[in-house]
């Protein structure tokens, strides 16, 4: 009884802007507490108005000083501003070192500004699995532009589509010719390609294979053409720092653009479409779980696997045949 | 407060004021990982506002600062009071570094849980939080 009334409490706080209740919710949404479905109940009514930005690249491309040097910018033009950065978890300790604040503690005296750093706990796509709920909590603290940063991804890593509204991926100079480029995955992703560091040897040449390749991807006929934008995001002076205004514009007019031709209405209607089928598969894992518990069946199927009488595919349909579809 | 279940220990790890020497602290902050922990880098130069500010954020359960220059007993009290400041009570506090052994009862009674000096064991310092933690 005292917990529920706790969770009302703190949720009534974050909707006033309170960062410890903000703070303690993102925790127990994190650890997979049971509560955090009585706290997600509560803080969804109060989510989808903000814009969410993800950020996406491999390590050590600037991801991290980019996002810096657009929260100055975002905060100039008066939006407040949530932050969500996401590192690896240790496949074999379970621990992780989280070393994207680091770089964003210019912010830490801005009240306009919260930033959570988080653990990938082992799951793929370069998010961790409560980074959607995290949004949400952030959200209806009262953050109305949201940024996104994955961890550092390669080819592959493109969960962070599903979650935010434009996608920035970030290249440097020297990661492999125009092929690299071609091959599918993270490249599709972008709705905005930032080329940091171009202040490095070579940018001119990585700038002309990012251009043959998307020239090819224009034939596609595509409303949405991704702008090449050339950044450099930390330099010893101030004025050295280029094209992050250019980088606010490219982002500001793919806002337009999504919200004219509706586009992005597809894009919250296949984020949720996203976030429920992943609450499905969680649920519905631990239901069926549940249901074996004590009948002695789980481990009686899991052998009969292991030694070839039977193989997961029909176990999965006699379990979901017996326990889940009605019966005629 | 609301308990957790299956704990994950969220710790802190940084340098404040003009202290420019960070090997210790990185080699602090890889062993606790490898205990399993998840560990927030701060780096160097920080102020106890900015400290308590990412404390907050974060949610961090443990916060560990590392000091090398000869300014534990002019930081201390002032990340201390602004601990207070802020009601992170149940944030444990621990600090380690190189420092005169006799200012250690000092760092203590200004509000240090527990210090640890250069040459302790992993397993001491990662038992002790382990054993520790406020909430």
């Amino acid at each position: 009884m005292k917990k529920s009334i706790d969770i009302d409490d703190m949720v009534q706080r974050l909707l006033a802007g309170d960062r410890r209740a903000a703070a303690r919710l993102i925790t127990l949404v994190e650890d997979g507490m049971e509560k955090s479905h009585e706290v997600m109940k509560r803080v969804y009514p109060h989510t989808g108005q903000a814009m969410i930005l993800g950020i996406t690249g491999s390590g050590g491309v600037g991801k991290s000083t980019l996002t810096d040097q657009l929260i100055h910018k975002l905060r100039k033009q008066g939006k407040t501003v949530g932050v969500v950065v996401v590192d690896p978890s240790s496949p074999f300790s379970g621990g992780a070192f989280l070393g994207d604040r680091i770089r964003l503690q210019s912010h830490s005296q801005d009240d306009g500004v919260y930033v959570r750093s988080m653990a990938s706990r082992g799951y793929l796509g370069g998010l961790s699995r409560s980074t959607y709920d995290v949004i949400r909590i952030i959200e209806a603290m009262g953050m109305e532009v949201i940024i996104v940063e994955t961890l550092g991804a390669g080819q592959d890593e493109v969960d962070v589509i599903h979650i935010a509204h434009t996608c920035l991926l970030v290249l440097t100079p020297g990661m492999g010719d125009d092929i690299q480029a071609m091959k599918a995955g993270i490249m599709e992703i972008a709705d905005i390609i930032v080329l940091n560091k171009a202040d490095l040897q070579g940018a001119n040449t990585s700038l002309r294979h990012l251009q043959s390749t998307l020239s090819v991807a224009s034939l596609k006929g595509k409303e949405w053409i991704p702008p090449i934008i050339q950044t450099v995001s930390v330099a010893s002076k101030a004025e050295n720092i280029q094209g992050i205004d250019e980088l606010t514009a490219a982002i500001a007019r793919h806002h337009e653009y999504l919200q004219k031709t509706k586009v992005i209405d597809q894009i919250k209607f296949e984020r949720v479409e996203q976030e429920l089928g992943l609450i499905f598969k969680d649920e519905l894992q631990k239901l069926i779980f549940k249901g074996l518990k004590g009948t002695g069946k789980k481990k009686k199927y899991i052998n009969s696997i292991i030694e070839a009488r039977a193989d997961p595919y029909s176990v999965v349909e006699e379990v979901l045949n017996t326990y889940l579809v009605p019966r005629q | 407060m609301v308990k957790r279940t299956e704990q994950r220990i969220k710790v802190l790890v940084t340098k404040v004021g003009l202290d420019g020497h960070d090997r210790g602290i990185k080699v602090v902050a890889s062993m606790l990982k490898e205990a399993g922990m998840e560990v927030l880098y701060l780096g160097m130069y920080q102020t106890p506002e900015s400290i308590v500010r990412a404390a907050i954020d974060e949610d961090v359960d443990v916060i560990g600062l590392s000091y090398l220059s000869g300014e534990h007993l002019i930081f201390t009290p002032k990340i201390v009071e602004e601990m207070k400041k802020n009601g992170l009570e149940d944030i444990l506090l621990i600090a380690g570094g190189t420092f005169p052994a006799e200012d250690i009862p000092t760092m203590e009674k200004m509000g240090i849980d527990k210090v640890f000096r250069a040459g302790t064991l992993t397993d001491e310092f990662v038992q002790y939080i382990v054993g520790n933690l406020k909430r």
